[in-house]
């Protein structure tokens, strides 16, 4: 099981390795999409520091839906996925490298980077921390939940619209959270809280997540 | 068939096509019954309420389609799960036949309500934890028609929306509480929900004779179109074929 798990890791940290612009494209959205809203808000300070928290966690949530579509895809097209569900080893080992390999290509460089945006948005350095904390903890979430929407819409016509269809809805706590913790901080409370949420999130995403996304790995590949 | 019948019954979609033929025209009568008292002990008997004037009479729908909304949803998540996990087509069948009207009570909810707002909190949204909780439960809704929709292979189609159902279902109750939490922390809306302080007995009685119409309009609607979805998907059987030639000598 281990085994498996380190192969599928590793091959997918490898074939991110072998098309870097590929693998850079969602961060590339993140921040783009991001400079967007300072141009459709107006520039003012006060705004912006206001906005900043959810305007971050809503281009991660919508930069992490986009760079999970294709996380099965290829797989899927060249036969390597139905070889990988046939190994003897459960399904759950698959989804779980195929969510570890995506959020170290794709979520790490969020995490990276939300800081320097940050600071386009005039937080302070506090409130910079408890994004990234929160985001550290909520990228995961994202990740895991995404993986099993492309598991879900695995070969669908309109797979990309409705994948974010599916997965919104079950996102929603951990934008509610991630984004109310740096709030929470820029009004001088404790986002502690916001953090244990976030956190007990995380677990139960990780513990149910890979198995369902199992299942309908199962599902979509009968 | 009374000396037979078993548990799985009805688990036959020739058995399931004809008992809904049979109990749907009943339940359209009872919605037009309890629709009819119902609005007549709304409009008519109940009394103006003394700080809302007319416009709490739009409880008597708003109401019930909101309870409605929530309870399909579960309904629909049991019987896709049933289907799932014992490969019952029937009860597969059901859970998409439930999802439309799940969804447009849902709406309905969100729309009373809006036009509820207006008059007594003066605007037509407020993200008041229920109304954002009740928004999401019909993105919930809409995701499922979709991906059941998008898939054409109807045994994939059902599996991955009972898988689809039970991950939501499982959420229900973690966006609700994450919403309540948000709005709290938010202190946006100052405007409670709860504000109803005590019922008079009719307005209780028309909103529960109401209730019972909306519950018998879910039957016979969702019976309807099972026996559509059932004809569809059965068409090549022998049964199917019988019932077109019935249908066209009569």
């Amino acid at each position: 099981m281990r085994a498996l798990f380190l192969a599928v890791l590793l091959r997918d940290l490898r074939l991110a390795a072998r098309r870097r612009i590929d693998a850079l494209l969602p961060l590339v959205f993140f921040v783009v999409a991001i400079s967007l809203f300072p141009l459709g808000v107006g520039p003012e300070p006060q705004t912006l520091r206001h906005i900043a928290p959810g305007v971050v966690w809503v281009c991660a949530l919508l930069a992490t839906m986009l760079s999970v579509q294709h996380l099965y895809a290829g797989d899927q097209a060249d036969g390597s996925l139905e070889q990988l569900l046939l190994a003897p080893q459960p399904a759950v080992t698959v989804a779980a490298a195929k969510c570890v390999a995506h959020w170290l290509v794709n979520g790490w460089p969020l995490i990276v980077a939300a800081p320097l945006v940050g600071v386009l948005f005039d937080l302070s350095g506090p409130a910079l921390r408890s994004l990234v904390i929160g985001l550290l903890l909520g990228t995961p979430v994202l990740s895991l939940l995404g993986g099993l929407g492309a598991a879900l819409t695995l070969g669908l016509r309109s797979g990309g619209m409705l994948l974010i269809l599916i997965v919104l809805p079950l996102a929603m706590p951990a934008l509610i959270f991630g984004a109310g913790a740096v709030s929470a901080v820029e009004s001088g409370e404790s986002a502690a809280g916001h953090y244990s949420l976030l956190g007990a999130l995380l677990i139960a995403t990780l513990l149910g997540a890979p198995l369902a996304t199992a299942a309908a790995l199962r599902i979509s590949t009968e | 068939m009374t000396a037979g019948m078993r548990l799985f019954t009805f688990a036959a979609p020739s058995r399931f096509h004809a008992l809904a033929g049979r109990f749907t025209p009943w339940f359209w009568l009872a919605t037009f019954g309890f629709a009819v008292a119902g609005l007549y002990v709304g409009f008519i008997v109940a009394p103006v309420d003394a700080t809302q004037g007319n416009a709490y009479r739009i409880i008597f729908l708003h109401v019930p389609a909101a309870w409605m909304s929530m309870l399909l949803y579960m309904v629909m998540a049991f019987w896709a799960a049933i289907g799932w996990a014992f490969r019952a087509k029937m009860a597969s069948m059901l859970a998409r036949a439930i999802a439309p009207t799940g969804a447009m009570f849902t709406v309905l909810a969100l729309w009373s309500g809006a036009l509820w707002g207006k008059p007594s909190w003066g605007a037509w949204w407020v993200w008041d934890a229920r109304l954002t909780s009740e928004l999401i439960l019909l993105f919930l809704y809409l995701g499922y028609i979709a991906l059941v929709e998008a898939i054409d292979d109807p045994r994939r189609a059902d599996q991955a929306g009972a898988l689809l159902a039970l991950v939501g279902a499982i959420n229900v109750p973690v966006i609700y509480f994450s919403v309540r939490w948000w709005n709290t922390l938010h202190q946006g809306a100052t405007i409670s929900m709860t504000a109803a302080p005590k019922m008079a007995s009719t307005m209780l009685t028309a909103m529960l004779l109401m209730t019972l119409a909306c519950w018998a309009y879910a039957f016979a609607v969702v019976f309807t179109r099972a026996r559509a979805i059932i004809v569809e998907r059965e068409q090549h059987t022998a049964w199917v074929s019988e019932l077109a030639l019935a249908a066209k000598g009569a």
